[in-house]
């Protein structure tokens, strides 16, 4: 999470010169996906086609949308990068902290969303814990979601600018106002389609990268022996080899990448934020909705072909070393943010240069559409009908979900400008998304899987949990050597170990809270929690198929996988 | 999909945006052949524009013709 916002510190600069046919390739990638959206206008009508898509995709449309509105450019260009300053242990993000969670997510918390037909993780909330609860998820979702929508695009137009030289107000306008309409216009299942398409090119556009790069480096091996070459005594290549204590370019723990890392925020985000929980949702039916799901796992575990890859390669075949950003700002050297652009101009003549540019406003895009579908359901069912409109017709709440959308995409220019201005918000919404993102989980968890668990204990330890991180990140800022208590080392570093261990502590303080309240306060009536809680629900049956076809294989297949990846580059 | 309405499939957008995309890299890639820049890109011998270009037509291609829509 840290990582891709090393990006917005990017100097100004030019890095790619496009010719027409490069222009021409991203001037049609707007015409469509303005004309899919306007094309998806007609099909939307009611609220259940405006929020949830008519409910009705795909396992493969839902789980590529799924893993789409993940893959950001800032995420994809930061990782690359602090792969290149780190080495391959900045995978983990891929693995470890995404692999367990989204399975998880797939076979054991999806059944309980899908089965209540709610409209969102706040929804469910609602139902499990009741209005206050509801309210504190809904309106921590909301901000963050406009702020983090309000940097990413603040990154992707920086990006634009050192990549290609274009003004940032252009791209800022330009690319969000596409957005606002197309969503405007078909609602979630306009985003989806388009994040499907997105993902594509994604795919293909950086694709050529890792593939050229290790023809010219003589394969994987060829790539290792140069790296080693090129840097004797450093350890770029290994997993897990390293982190046996806390000496290694990350200055983390096993420990901390395991329960920190691969627990609290990796099962936080994945199992809990709506913004990419809304994709599967919208699936025809269960099967559909966990199939989507581990199809979106395993395309998460293939995605460090396309972004840590490259960021090895970097360190193998550039003929110069990349440096830190305020080095590079001084010297005039290419920073580690660099490292993917230059690897893009350094394999990609006209064409395929257009190609690489547009994967990288898809990705931007992608991220966006999703920010703002998730905010306008959030806002409409969790705020707006609870809080100040409780009855009115369905078409209300789509008119309502159409303008929150323009509102959700102005306010996040707005605070795309905001950060202009104030660059250290950046850092404090990385912060504050771990504040309410990870004792999420703990309270959804709780409620899923014991029936005991009360509604005054679901609003007691999500607080609490939001407060234990939000103290303890002011404590390691008043007084940064209290990092060898939250990260139990004195030789943790401060960044994403402080953030990681920060997220286990807010997990621990979120479930005991939640179970001490639990065992003291009267619990719901069980007639009240049936279609919400394990054990009192009927899992409605996927249908009589083979095995091969069946949800359960294809995890099982998955998690083979990534142990198997885990091994090999242990 | 689209039991309630029948609309277009989003694989035959998809297959169609490639379709072009490939035909203008690989004709990109084939100008480039014949019209070498003056500092051309590291591996230019392996005219990856020209089987970049072949592979997304004939990707987008079958998704055109398995997902063309029918009334």
């Amino acid at each position: 999470m840290t990582l891709p916002f090393c990006l917005l510190q990017s100097a100004p600069g030019r890095l790619l010169a496009m010719s027409p046919v490069d222009l021409l390739i991203v001037i049609i990638y707007f015409g469509l996906v303005l004309g899919i959206g306007f094309y998806m206008k007609k099909f939307t009508k009611t609220g259940e086609d405006f929020f949830m898509a008519g409910r009705e995709m795909t396992a493969w449309i839902a789980g590529l949308s799924f893993i789409s509105a993940n893959l950001g450019t800032l995420e994809m260009m930061g990782y690359a990068a602090g792969t290149y300053e780190n080495g391959i242990l900045v995978g983990h993000a891929y693995w470890i902290a995404a692999i367990p969670a989204i399975l998880f997510l797939a076979l054991v918390m999806l059944p309980f969303y899908y089965i209540c037909k709610t409209h969102s993780v706040p929804g469910y909330v609602k139902l499990r814990y009741g209005e206050a609860a509801r309210s504190l998820s809904a309106i921590s979702f909301a901000v963050m979601t406009v702020l983090m929508s309000g940097i990413n695009m603040y990154g992707m137009a920086v990006i634009m600018k050192v990549v290609l030289g274009w003004d940032i107000h252009f791209s800022i306008w330009v690319s969000s106002l596409t957005v606002a309409i197309y969503v405007m216009a078909g609602g979630l299942r306009s985003a989806i389609f388009n994040e499907v398409l997105q993902f594509f090119l994604i795919w293909l556009g950086c694709l050529i990268i890792p593939i050229v790069g290790l023809i010219e480096t003589g394969g994987w091996t060829g790539m290792v022996e140069r790296i080693a070459k090129n840097f004797p005594g450093q350890d770029f290549t290994h997993m897990w080899a390293s982190t046996g204590t806390y000496d290694n370019p990350m200055g983390i723990h096993w420990a901390g990448i395991v329960f920190g890392w691969g627990l609290a925020i990796s099962f936080g985000y994945w199992c809990t934020d709506f913004l990419i929980i809304q994709r599967v949702m919208a699936a025809r039916d269960l099967r559909a909705a966990k199939l989507g799901t581990v199809i979106g796992a395993f395309f998460k575990m293939m995605v460090p072909l396309i972004v840590i890859l490259p960021g090895l390669l970097g360190r193998a075949v550039l003929p110069f070393e990349l440096v830190s950003e305020p080095v590079a700002q001084q010297t005039g050297q290419h920073s580690f943010n660099e490292v993917l652009p230059l690897l893009l101009v350094r394999y990609c003549g006209p064409g395929l240069l257009g190609l690489g540019v547009t994967a990288l406003i898809a990705g931007f895009m992608s991220g966006m559409a999703g920010n703002v579908s998730a905010f306008a359901t959030v806002w409409t069912y969790d705020i707006y009908q609870p809080l100040f409109r409780k009855t009115a017709s369905d078409a209300h709440y789509v008119r309502m979900g159409r303008w929150c959308t323009l509102v959700g995409v102005v306010v996040s220019i707005g605070t795309a400008y905001l950060v202009m201005s104030f660059r250290s918000i950046i850092d404090y919404a990385q912060v504050v998304f771990v504040f309410f993102i990870v004792p999420m989980f703990g309270t959804v968890v709780l409620g899923m899987l014991w029936k005991r668990t009360t509604p005054a204990a679901g609003f007691w330890g999500l607080l609490a949990g939001i407060l234990a991180s939000f103290f303890l990140w002011l404590w390691v800022r008043l007084d940064p050597t209290a990092i060898q208590y939250v990260a139990l080392s004195a030789n943790a570093k401060l960044g994403m170990a402080d953030n990681i261990y920060r997220a286990m502590w807010s997990l621990i303080v979120n479930v005991v809270v939640t179970v001490a309240v639990t065992l003291v306060t009267k619990p719901k009536p069980e007639a009240e929690l049936k279609g919400l809680v394990y054990g009192l629900t009927e899992l409605p049956s996927e249908g009589h198929f083979p095995l091969f076809r069946r949800p359960i294989f294809w995890a099982a297949a998955v998690a083979a996988g990534f142990v198997l990846l885990n091994i090999i580059f242990w | 999909m689209g039991e309630k309405y029948h609309f277009i499939s989003i694989w035959f957008f998809i297959g169609s945006l490639l379709a072009v995309y490939g035909v203008l890299i690989f004709g990109a890639g084939i100008w480039e052949l014949f019209n070498p820049g003056k500092t051309p890109v590291i591996m230019a011998h392996l005219h990856v524009g020209i089987w970049w270009g072949a592979f997304l037509v004939l990707l987008g291609g079958i998704y055109c013709y398995k997902f063309w829509p029918r009334a």
